[in-house]
């Protein structure tokens, strides 16, 4: 309508998007739409909001993948190392390092790393994203760098956790018996301590999973990677609000989604815990 | 036995760090080496000079003294979103965990429901129903600290409500509200404080994070994630645009980080990282 518009004709919009109902009513109306799949339209481009959210999921997805699998493989052989390494030179290294990994901003981590691998030793494109019709191999490459400042905070925070976790682990009992046996201290650490420390760990990923999803919000506007973040901002930018709802409820519910996952992974790695 | 703070490294680095910012914020309130607002043409996208310590953006400010005012909005979002979370989180964990029963659950039903929701995410969608600025980030990222503040302070209340003194207390005549504001409160401050202090660098990358999106502080006003948003163009040209207000936000968040450490060891040594 512009800033043009007549009262009278947007009295008439106000009524045909169903803006003049009650706020209640609206509102009912749409989580009773959301139940059934249907999250609205888009006001910007006039879409289906379920369909605009899964095109972009090609993008967000397999970014929060790639950060999560670098979260884990970095996190936790460090966490493991520095427990093992208590109070000495590898632990004071590994967590000071991840002391710096938790205080620098993802996005400026982004910045930090389009600075060296692709201003200075030009290794790898600043940004952008051409699909996965152009090979696999080249859009895995489109995503390494957004992944890698993205899982870099999580890391930081899974190597703390890690370590302490099997730090009290390594205190238990059993532990010490396996040890008098003469296990050897890979089998005391691999077989006996990780296991049971991973029940601390896993609660930790967990978390850090869903705020690898808030995260590629950020990242995604970094590499102009035209995933679920960067529709949300657009969103935010051009008041589009059946499509910020719709992406919010998507993470809300991914979030949950992953917590009800990590409950049902605290059974599998101690039998002893069993959901009535 | 009482454990001296300044022996505790993790602890005095991390004073000190925090000290540093919040002095540069002071400072920068009454000195700044140029006008962190003053444009020029000639002097654009300078790197580091004895006349600009940390170079020029392009529109030939002097980034010192942006980075510098920068401080101060970190500070005040700070300071503001923790104390709306502390202030809420507290009275509804006082709430919840002394009166019990429903209002309890109810209550801490509703927080489980929020926690774990990422601040950054939630602030976005505040920020989609309300004008950005610092102080919509201000108010969007204190609610989002609001479940952990309720959370902490109800495990300590419930740990309270029944120790000898608050019952010996109530058997002399003192009414709920002393109870709870005269004993049972200033017991639970200590945990209040560790929360208060790791949620500080949370609001810290938050607010940066949301000003670089275009979502919190407003241009021209001096902001660390605005800079950085703005030094993202000029990567090839000046990169030392990026860095310094980028390691200032690292920094600060470092700092606090570490006094959050060195405070919970400090006054509750049984979760100390070990």
């Amino acid at each position: 309508m512009g800033t043009e518009g007549s009262r009278e004709a947007a009295d008439r919009l106000r009524e045909a998007m169903g803006l003049n109902r009650p706020l209640a009513v609206q509102y009912v109306d749409w989580v009773s739409g959301a139940l059934r799949g249907d999250l609205g339209r888009s006001l910007q481009y006039d879409l289906p909001v379920a369909e605009l959210i899964v095109s972009r999921l090609s993008v967000t997805v397999p970014l929060a993948l790639m950060a999560a699998a670098f979260m884990v493989a970095a996190a936790i052989p460090l966490g493991l190392y520095a427990a093992t390494h208590h109070r000495r030179a590898g632990d004071y290294v590994t967590m000071i390092i991840s002391q710096f990994g938790i205080s620098i901003p993802q996005f400026w981590a982004g910045l930090l790393l389009i600075l060296l691998f692709s201003v200075t030793l030009g290794w790898l494109q600043s940004g952008g994203f051409e699909g996965w019709s152009g090979g696999v191999a080249a859009a895995l490459r489109s995503l390494l760098m957004p992944a890698v400042a993205l899982g870099l905070f999580q890391a930081a925070v899974l190597v703390r956790a890690t370590r302490s976790a099997v730090l009290d682990v390594l205190r238990e009992d059993y532990v010490r018996t396996a040890r008098a046996k003469g296990l050897s201290e890979r089998r005391v650490v691999g077989r006996h301590t990780l296991r049971n420390a991973l029940i601390p760990i896993v609660t930790v990923g967990g978390v850090q999973l869903g705020q690898l999803l808030a995260g590629a919000i950020v990242l995604e506007s970094v590499f102009a990677l035209p995933g679920l973040g960067r529709l949300a901002l657009a969103a935010i930018s051009a008041r589009d609000l059946p499509v910020v709802q719709g992406v919010g409820l998507f993470i809300a519910s991914t979030i949950v989604v992953i917590n009800f996952a990590v409950d049902l992974a605290y059974g599998v790695l101690d039998p002893r815990i069993r959901y009535e | 036995m009482r454990r001296r703070p300044l022996r505790h490294t993790t602890f005095t680095l991390g004073a000190a760090i925090t000290l540093a910012l919040i002095a540069v914020a002071g400072l920068s309130l009454v000195y700044t080496p140029a006008d962190p607002l003053a444009m020029s043409i000639t002097g654009r996208l300078q790197g580091p000079s004895p006349g600009h310590p940390f170079g020029t953006d392009q529109f030939g400010r002097d980034v010192l003294s942006r980075v510098m005012v920068g401080a101060v909005t970190s500070i005040a979002v700070g300071v503001i979103a923790v104390g709306i979370g502390a202030g809420a989180g507290m009275m509804l964990g006082l709430v919840s965990g002394y009166v019990g029963g429903w209002p309890d659950e109810t209550l801490m039903r509703m927080v489980d429901a929020v926690q774990g929701f990422p601040a950054i995410l939630s602030a976005l969608l505040f920020t989609a129903v309300f004008t950005p600025g610092t102080v919509v980030s201000m108010v969007a990222i204190g609610i989002a600290f609001v479940p952990a503040f309720a959370r902490v302070t109800r495990g300590a209340v419930l740990e309270l409500r029944d120790r000898e003194f608050v019952v010996a207390a109530r058997a002399l005549g003192a009414r709920d509200r002393r109870l709870v504001l005269r004993h049972i409160l200033p017991n639970t401050l200590a945990p209040l404080i560790v929360q208060a202090t790791t949620s500080f660098p949370v609001a810290i990358l938050s607010e940066a994070a949301l000003a670089y999106l275009g979502l919190g502080t407003q241009p021209p006003h001096p902001s660390w994630g605005l800079m950085l948003k703005e030094a993202q163009n000029f990567l090839g040209m000046n990169p030392w645009f990026a860095v310094f207000p980028g390691a200032a936000i690292a920094l600060s968040v470092l700092g606090l980080n570490l006094l959050g450490d060195g405070l919970r060891d400090l006054l509750d040594p049984r979760t100390a990282l070990g």
